[in-house]
């Protein structure tokens, strides 16, 4: 994976894929670190499923034998000697945390964490999400659940609110 | 610029008269493979190559949806396009080639074969 916004991307398909109603992703930077947290209120998993699920070769997808995310990320976070850790109980949800140590060399660059939500919004428009993104120069929040009591009968993955969306990030 | 919910209520007018002047005629599905492998191998810029041309291009009543993996790792990233009672899967995409499936597939009727992962099934 390229770099975090991607790798966020797709633990939050993990999130979707368990149906949560409701997606919670935080990103905060210092000079120090990247802490990523991702926090979902789906199905969840069981003590049992949860031990094996950064083993590489653990998944319930069919289609393949291994499963690939959540190793992976664990992996790139304990490469920069960062922490990792996720929690999760059947039927309340789940929430993965991962701290980069931006010191290491090993540290993957942040990426384009707006390019990801809106990714997020325009696949899942009904799904409801809570971006936050909180660095030296910046501390946007966006919650999908205020917008769409604005939006009312209006999709928000209508291109013009998206477009709203990228102007209020970058504002 | 920062936006205000002002500005949000004003799109909000903006999309329901523009609603009323669309035919809603039968829709066009495209499915995206969403997971890790395909956004490692680039699903994200791929997608929204795909959302950015439907919309310079106008088209309407096409809805663009995620997947997980499919078993087809190696010719990530693809997408399924359903269209007239037929799936095309193509295969191995880069922004550039999804915008072209846009223009030819969904604009001028033409699959692009070359881009195809080869069987075409009839639904
Ligand atoms: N947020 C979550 N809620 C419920 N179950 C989860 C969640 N995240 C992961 N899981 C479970 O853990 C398994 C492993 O997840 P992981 O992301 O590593 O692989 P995958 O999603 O199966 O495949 P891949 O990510 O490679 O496409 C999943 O198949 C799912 O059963
Ligand atoms: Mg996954």
């Amino acid at each position: 994976m390229r770099d975090i916004s991607l790798h966020i991307l797709d633990i939050a398909q993990n999130s979707l894929a368990a149906n949560a109603s409701l997606v919670e992703i935080s990103v905060e930077e210092t000079s120090d670190y990247i802490e990523v947290t991702i926090k979902d209120n789906g199905k969840g998993m069981s003590e049992e499923e949860l031990k094996k699920v950064t083993d590489p070769f653990y998944t319930t997808r069919k289609t393949r034998k291994v499963g690939l995310g959540l190793s992976l990320f664990k992996q790139n976070v304990e490469l920069t000697n960062g922490s990792f850790s996720i929690e999760s109980k059947p039927n309340v949800g789940t929430v993965v945390n991962a701290k980069f140590n931006r010191h290491s060399i090993d540290c993957l660059p942040l990426g384009d964490l707006l390019e990801t939500f809106i990714t997020l919004i325009i696949l899942n428009p009904d799904t409801d999400f809570v971006f936050k993104h909180k660095s030296p120069v910046k501390d946007y929040q966006l919650d999908t659940r205020e917008l769409k009591t604005v939006l009312n009968e209006i999709k928000i993955n209508e291109i013009p609110v998206i477009n709203w969306i990228r102007e209020d990030y970058n504002g | 610029m920062k936006k205000t919910i002002a500005d949000l209520e004003k799109i909000r007018m903006e999309v329901l008269k523009n609603i009323d002047l669309r035919n809603s005629k039968e829709e066009v599905r495209i499915v995206v493979g969403m997971g890790t492998c395909g956004i490692s191998a680039g699903a994200r810029e791929v997608l929204n190559a795909l959302v950015e041309e439907i919309n310079r291009r106008e088209l309407k009543n096409i809805k663009v949806v995620p997947t997980g993996c499919v078993g087809m790792c190696r010719l990530e990233p693809m997408f399924d396009v359903y269209k007239d009672g037929e799936k095309v899967t193509y295969v191995e995409m880069t922004p550039e080639k999804a915008r072209q499936v846009v223009v030819e597939h969904l604009v001028n009727n033409r699959i692009i074969e070359d881009y195809t992962i080869g069987k075409r099934a009839k639904e």
